[in-house]
């Protein structure tokens, strides 16, 4: 359904994807992992084709998308939806308005198909009582969940989530969670999860991809992940084992680094 | 002094840049407003806000313009003994210069600078790649549709504008300098030539124009959070005033040149 090929991306001569080879079969839930810049946020937007690679091609439901204009990607944009790290409500329309907003923007459905349709997606979510409301009003957790249900409206082949649970307390956590689950289990639908958050990784993935500064440095189960004895993720599951060393610090992209002080050089700190 | 070259070309190149995406920017906008999707409600919506929305800041300073052009005017045609003909200064001051200048930079200060402020907000919030995640072509739906709505009601106001400041020229003139009504409306248009008129309209379909663009590219180029946003509002407010009062120069030169 979705397939990278040796793709590289630039930005501000910063290399964020290096040769980044992914495949996700139809009906998946594929799950990349990665530090905070590693590049996960990119790849979703390069198959959105909201950013174009370097090099490298990208297959969409069968098409290569890297080089088609952004009047062609519509009907490829059709078939997926993306769920945005910040939800991306748009904050002059109510729920109800945003979660119908592609129905209604395609004037394809009847009025009262869409209202329905749009019903049906935030009862799936558990939000049918604030239809009418305004993202304002309602909570980060409720925006998360609505912006699954406007990504659920237009029934889309793929959905493509970035840090679904992120800032979230357990409960809302375990909320979407689940709803992602639901989408795989009920509905068949491919999605992509891009994450730091390990206990949703587990929960929702059929399989994982993990990048450290653009580069992939795994590709399997959740229990291969666990099982894995690579000194970079390990340190990236079990950072408190890695990070107890005085002055160690993430990189930018997931690695660890060791700050070196004047101290180390003049012995120890006076206490 | 090979740094400071370099920053210059750096400087240099980021100004092409500008000046090319913007340009970029306005043929789309333009070319947008000829093809569907339509987005009627929309355009009535800013056309609302717009016209509707600046409607009182616009009398306002249409009517202390002519109130105030007519009590300097006086003196200055006092020694004349040319008192009775201030309408005709108030008339082609504000029908040719003051009334689209001022009303665009009232525009500017309110319509330009919201503008901005929205659509850079929409951008650090991810908004806009929502809309082309969702199939929706983000510059016609929100640049085509604010242009033409500007372009549309820019012009009125600066009709408003007109109206009001030979009013509110009258009313000093009426009961300040004792200019008798007829006197003063004969001379206010006597004094207007057709061709004063047309230009008078040509002025804010311009300023309109850059109102609306640089809004939307300020806007739609905006990086750097919220503090980005702040940035882009005031760029925003500064460069169209800049471009108003710099293209009023050469679009009155262009009209005299024309005749």
């Amino acid at each position: 359904m979705i397939r990278f090929t040796d793709v590289s991306f630039r930005f501000d001569n910063r290399q964020v994807l290096s040769n980044f080879t992914m495949d996700v079969p139809p009906g998946h839930t594929r799950v990349i992992l990665g530090g905070s810049g590693c590049g996960k946020t990119t790849t979703l937007r390069l198959v959105l084709g909201l950013l174009k690679p370097e090099s490298g091609s990208i297959f969409v439901d069968g098409q290569e998308i890297v080089h088609l204009t952004e009047q062609q990607m519509v009907p490829i944009r059709a078939k997926m939806a993306m769920v945005f790290q910040g939800a991306a409500l748009f904050d002059s329309l109510t729920v109800a308005e945003n979660v119908g907003y592609r129905l209604w923007e395609e004037d394809v459905l009847e009025e009262d198909a869409i209202e329905q349709a749009v019903d049906e997606s935030l009862r799936f979510v558990g939000l049918e009582d604030t239809a009418h409301k305004m993202p304002a009003e309602i909570s980060g957790g409720m925006k998360k969940r609505v912006a699954i249900a406007r990504a659920l409206a237009c029934s889309p082949k793929i959905i493509l989530y970035d840090e679904p649970t992120a800032g979230l307390d357990p409960i809302n956590t375990h909320l979407i969670n689940q709803l992602i689950c639901r989408l795989h289990s009920e509905e068949q639908i491919t999605q992509v999860v891009v994450t730091h958050d390990l206990e949703t990784a587990y929960r929702v993935a059929d399989r994982l991809v993990m990048i450290q500064r653009g580069e992939k440095i795994f590709d399997g189960t959740v229990e291969e992940l666990k099982a894995a004895e690579d000194q970079q993720i390990r340190s990236f599951l079990e950072p408190a084992a890695v990070l107890q060393t005085p002055r160690c610090f993430p990189y930018k992209g997931g690695a660890v680094r060791t700050v070196e002080t004047a101290a180390d050089s003049a012995g120890p700190l006076p206490r | 002094m090979e740094t400071v070259a370099i920053r210059i070309e750096d400087a240099l190149k980021g100004y092409v840049w500008t000046v090319q995406e913007f340009a970029r920017l306005c043929g789309i906008a333009l070319a947008g407003a000829f093809r569907r999707p339509w987005y009627t409600r929309d355009m009535v919506y800013y056309m609302d806000q717009i016209g509707v929305g600046s409607l009182f800041i616009i009398m306002l300073t249409g009517l202390f313009t002519g109130m105030v052009l007519t009590l300097q005017g006086a003196i200055q045609l006092e020694p004349y003994g040319a008192i009775p003909y201030v309408s005709r200064l108030v008339s082609t001051s504000v029908v040719r210069e003051l009334g689209p200048v001022l009303a665009a930079l009232m525009i500017a200060g309110r319509v330009g600078s919201g503008i901005a402020s929205e659509l850079a907000s929409m951008q650090v919030t991810e908004q806009i790649d929502a809309l082309r995640a969702e199939g929706t072509d983000p510059i016609k739906k929100l640049v085509t549709t604010r242009l033409l709505a500007t372009l549309i009601m820019v012009p009125v106001l600066t009709v408003i504008t007109d109206g009001i400041a030979i009013f509110g020229g009258y009313v000093i003139a009426r009961f300040y300098l004792s200019i008798d009504s007829f006197f003063y409306w004969t001379w206010a248009f006597e004094a207007l030539r057709a061709m004063d008129l047309v230009y008078g309209l040509v002025k804010p379909l311009v300023f309109g124009f850059i109102v609306c663009m640089v809004g939307c590219y300020a806007g739609l180029a905006t990086t750097g959070g919220t503090v980005g946003v702040g940035r882009s509002t005031t760029q925003s407010m500064v460069t169209s005033s800049i471009l108003i009062l710099m293209s009023d120069f050469f679009l009155t030169k262009l009209f005299i040149f024309l005749g």
